[in-house]
């Protein structure tokens, strides 16, 4: 911090300091809804968002996926190796699965940058789990799973277990504890894809991010 | 009993001046009536039960107002978090200040080109021109910022930049600013040539800025919520993020974020959730892939500190931007940002903008308000807007002193002050104290009220568009004595 | 938030006796308004008290910004109606300045626990008549199509949204028909007409034309400011809609005037 800043934090601080205290209010109670079918409402709010939804299992869902993505005449697939949805991709590949060509997020952005911004046509993510309120999905990037994984290509596939669910965002703070954790050094809500309505409040997808978003729903159990 | 004005020889025009040239332009209104109608209706339909409003809203509200209560106290948490993250924190006095800082940063890492998530601080700090003159080439990537950054006009919304534009003005203006770009009508296509030209433009930039919804102090976390992707991009793309907010953005804990974030998408587009929550807590660790080697964030005053000198103007700082009360102002739609002449339009603006530029540049704007109450209805932290805007009214007549300082309350305080003004407040107050008084002028008026000539100074203005009131030739006060009812007060 | 709100009945029990504070308005304007008002409140079985020393709630000079002296003229009222009575308005707006203004108006100020107490006691006349007498209306007049305005401080700040309408339906023979957009500001604002006579005037003219896509010939409120503008604004423009204080209106059709 130069010193002028540091100038500005004492006469800031100093201000403040200096004004009239004034009582805190204790927060009134909140009890933010709850739902008896999380799925339900998770569903319908996701695709109220725009994302598509598929019910999946742990074994079949790259077979599903690559079914999923037959017509669309992808150039390629995305993923994170050393992660386990990318490694059940890469071998489902390996085992004859008709996926798009894989690429792997493995190197810094530096290096793969116009891949990912010109050539890369979809990417694959987990998720920490999800919001049933809301329809939003929760991503904490990691260093194998990077963060614009889930931005730059056009299509977005998250893979979300089902038994992650949360009823609101406030839940999912509290019982993944996000506070005592730690933050990560990025952590994302998303719901739905890209979207704007900035030119006369007519919605259009994938203004900057994914103009897709497919959620592959692994339903427990199965 | 407007005010004279006389003593504002070189100030811009005011705001009366100003209405007709919007009020003028039906395309305008049109735009700005349609808009706003819909955004009420979004609105509304996210706050169908009106006992889990209340309650929302008053815990969002507390949560801020705590959040002021300690407002030094959390800033220091919020740094020392931050740093312990490894993001670099920074303090500015003025705009003057933070945009040095800004430029300071952006030459240290030699960067040429930057891209911009929105950010109504940096609007306010006039960031962008600030660089150009600097050789550093700015560039606004949310799609309404971008639109009006072609048109080199400034936002007249806080949420909607752009919301005063329709299709035809942004197709021919894509056509005649992006090369090879045809005139459509399709929404799809023009979003589409954005994106194509401002990829480009995120792919090359050297560093990204954004602004700040909430900062956490607790773990040191920037959150900001979008729904294009831009902001995400702005600081996730390039080696290098800066993000600048007012000082009033801190909260104290991980847990103030869910209710407010709930009220702030609800009030501002009638969303549930925006697209993105963004939450930053600090640079590219070692082994992660991509992310800003180094994160910045600009802590901005401009007048926000004296602002919080006076318990209840300190209720502006509450504000979370989500422009419900531009949204649901009748005057605001009728009119449009730019006719405010502001960074901050609409209700919020004609409170904030006063407090922060001075009542001397900014004095009419309190009174561009019939004090209708539909912005203090729907605002999701209950600032009290029309109880502020009597306050400043006051304050540009009759200042009041903050005794630390002997400083006017609010800057230029008294800057609308008129000796004709008050002499009729005196007169009114003689008369309307005096009960004899008072049924000898009424009576008077009565009498001879409807004589008053229609060029007197008040009845000009008001025949201007209405029938002239007419006096009744006996008051209430006869008539109720005539009628029978009673003058006997109990003692 | 959905406009039907509905009132909050706190019932108090049935006075025998009542303040009547005309306003200064409809004391030089309108004072047949303020006179049928207090006929509705005699026909309800209550003793209407009128204290000749009443003038004005203090809200033209507290909206300026003049704080002393609308608390000079405020004070004024407070010794005016003294005791424990309540206090019935006919108009929103001056109710709303006293009910939820003056306790604010004089903080720190020796007179505040009595401009509290005043406070309390003040209510807005429709809402009186239903929620306090619990009035019952006979129609006695020829049908006819009306629509209401409420003003903005009876919806905001007194929360009076229901109370009118369910007076209007209790007449037989009158059709009620709302306005899509009743809940925006007129563009009186009392300087704010003169000060920003051309957003004002924008303002009035939408209501006006939104009043007549009701197409109701008649506009009935309970603020004599917004029935001064509306209706002003219609007689200008050489626009037929009758703008009436629904008092007088009641009064009429139900006592003959
Ligand atoms: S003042 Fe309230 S309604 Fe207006 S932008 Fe701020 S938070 Fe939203």
């Amino acid at each position: 911090m130069s010193t002028a800043s540091n100038t500005a934090r004492a006469n800031i601080l100093g201000r403040l300091k200096a004004a009239p205290g004034r009582p805190g209010p204790d927060l009134p109670p909140w009890t933010p809804p709850t739902y008896a079918d999380k799925l339900a409402r998770f569903r319908q709010m996701a695709e109220a968002n725009h994302a598509e939804i598929h019910d999946v299992t742990a074994s079949n869902w790259p077979q599903r996926l690559a079914t999923l993505l037959n017509n669309r005449g992808l150039r390629n697939l995305m993923i994170a190796p050393g992660t386990p949805r990318g490694d059940a991709l890469v071998q489902a590949a390996a085992q004859g699965v008709p996926l798009p060509p894989l690429v792997p997020y493995d190197q810094s952005v530096e290096a793969l940058k116009d891949a990912l911004v010109h050539q890369v046509d979809a990417g694959l993510t987990g998720t920490r789990g999800a919001i049933a309120e809301t329809g939003t999905l929760i991503l904490w990037p990691t260093a194998q799973e990077p963060r614009l994984l889930s931005l730059l290509p056009p299509l977005h596939i998250a893979v979300l277990e089902e038994d992650t669910l949360h009823d609101t965002l406030a839940a999912a703070v509290r019982d993944q504890g996000w506070a005592a954790a730690g933050m990560p050094t990025n952590a994302l809500l998303i719901s739905g894809p890209s979207k704007t309505s900035d030119i006369e409040q007519t919605l259009a997808y994938g203004v900057h991010g994914p103009k897709e978003l497919i959620i592959l729903l692994v339903k427990k159990g199965e | 009993m407007a005010a004279d004005g006389g003593h504002h020889p070189e100030h811009a025009p005011r705001f009366a001046e100003r209405a007709p040239d919007a009020l003028n332009n039906p395309q305008l209104r049109r735009n700005f009536r349609r808009a706003m109608d819909g955004l009420m209706a979004k609105r509304a339909a996210q706050f169908p039960d009106p006992a889990y409003w209340a309650e929302l809203r008053a815990r969002g509200a507390a949560v801020k107002a705590r959040a002021l209560a300690k407002l030094p106290d959390l800033l220091e948490r919020l740094e020392t978090n931050l740093t312990a993250n490894g993001v670099q924190v920074h303090w500015a006095e003025t705009t003057e200040e933070a945009n040095a800082i800004v430029l300071g940063i952006l030459q240290q890492a030699g960067a040429r080109t930057v891209i911009k998530g929105k950010s109504m601080v940096s609007e306010e700090m006039h960031l962008n021109a600030h660089l150009e003159r600097h050789g550093i080439t700015a560039v606004e990537s949310d799609l309404g910022e971008y639109i009006i950054q072609l048109a080199g006009e400034t936002p007249s919304h806080i949420v909607m930049p752009c919301i005063h534009k329709n299709k035809a003005e942004i197709s021919d203006l894509f056509a005649e600013k992006i090369p090879d770009q045809p005139r459509t009508d399709d929404v799809d296509e023009l979003t589409a040539a954005a994106r194509r030209v401002l990829r480009e433009r995120f792919a090359n930039a050297d560093a990204g800025i954004s602004g700040v919804n909430f900062a956490v102090a607790e773990t040191g976390t920037l959150v900001l919520i979008e729904n294009e992707g831009n902001g995400r991009l702005s600081t996730t793309l390039p080696p290098l993020h800066i993000a600048v907010t007012g000082i009033e953005k801190v909260v104290e804990f991980l847990d103030d974020v869910p209710p407010l974030l709930a009220l702030l998408t609800r009030s501002a587009t009638g969303q549930p959730i925006t697209t993105y929550v963004n939450m930053i807590s600090g640079p590219r660790k070692a082994g992660e892939k991509d992310g800003p080697t180094a994160v910045h964030l600009v802590l901005l005053d401009a007048g926000r500190s004296r602002v919080y000198q006076d318990v209840e103007l300190a209720d502006t700082l509450r504000c979370i931007r989500c422009a419900a009360c531009m949204n649901h102002c009748p005057v605001y739609t009728r009119v449009g940002g730019h006719t405010y002449n502001a960074i901050y339009p609409g209700p919020i603006g004609k409170i904030l903008t006063p407090q922060l530029q001075g009542l001397d540049a900014a004095g009419d704007q309190p009174h561009a308000s019939t004090l209708c109450n539909a912005c203090a209805e729907v605002c999701p932290v209950k600032i009290p807007i029309p109880d502020l805007l009597v306050r400043l009214r006051r304050e540009a007549v009759r200042p009041t002193e903050t005794p630390a300082t002997h400083l006017p309350v609010v800057k230029d305080g008294g800057a609308e002050r008129s000796w004709k003004e008050s002499l009729v407040w005196a007169g009114w107050r003689l008369v309307y104290t005096r009960p004899l008084l008072y049924r000898m002028v009424t009576r008077a008026l009565a009498w001879g009220g409807n004589w008053v000539p229609a060029s007197a100074p008040l009845m000009r203005d008001w025949t201007k568009a209405r029938a002239r009131p007419r006096f009744k030739p006996r008051t209430l006060h006869d008539l109720a004595r005539e009628r029978g009812y009673l003058n006997e007060v109990p003692k | 938030m959905t406009a039907a709100t509905p009132p909050t009945v706190t019932a108090p029990a049935k006075p025998d006796t009542v303040y009547f504070f005309g306003t200064c308005l409809v004391d030089m304007l309108y004072p047949e308004a303020g006179l049928a008002g207090m006929d509705l409140l005699r026909h309800a079985g209550v003793r209407v008290i009128f204290p000749e020393g009443q003038s004005c709630c203090g809200q033209p000079a507290r909206n300026s910004g003049y704080m002393e002296e609308a608390r000079a003229v405020a004070r004024a009222q407070l010794d005016a109606f003294p005791g424990d009575i309540p206090i019935v308005v006919p108009s929103g707006s001056c109710a709303g300045m006293m009910k939820t203004h003056y306790p604010h108006l004089f903080e720190g100020d020796p007179d505040q626990p009595r401009a509290i107490a005043f406070a309390a006691r003040v209510h807005e006349l429709t809402a009186f008549l239903v929620n306090v007498l619990g009035v019952t209306l006979e129609d006695k007049g020829a049908p006819v199509t009306v629509t209401w305005h409420p003003s903005c401080h009876s919806l905001r700040e007194m929360g009076v949204v229901e109370e009118p309408k369910a007076l209007l339906r209790q007449l037989a023979n009158v059709t009620l028909v709302e306005n899509k957009r009743e809940r925006e500001c007129c563009g009186f604002g009392g300087t704010f007409a003169v000060r920003q006579a051309a957003v004002s005037t924008a303002m009035v003219s939408d209501k006006l034309a939104s009043v007549r896509e009701t197409g109701a010939g008649t506009l009935l409120s309970g603020d004599c400011g917004c029935l001064m503008n509306i209706g002003g604004h219609a007689e200008k423009v050489g626009d037929g809609t009758r703008c009436r204080h629904i008092a007088e209106f009641l009064m009429e059709r139900c006592h003959g005037g």
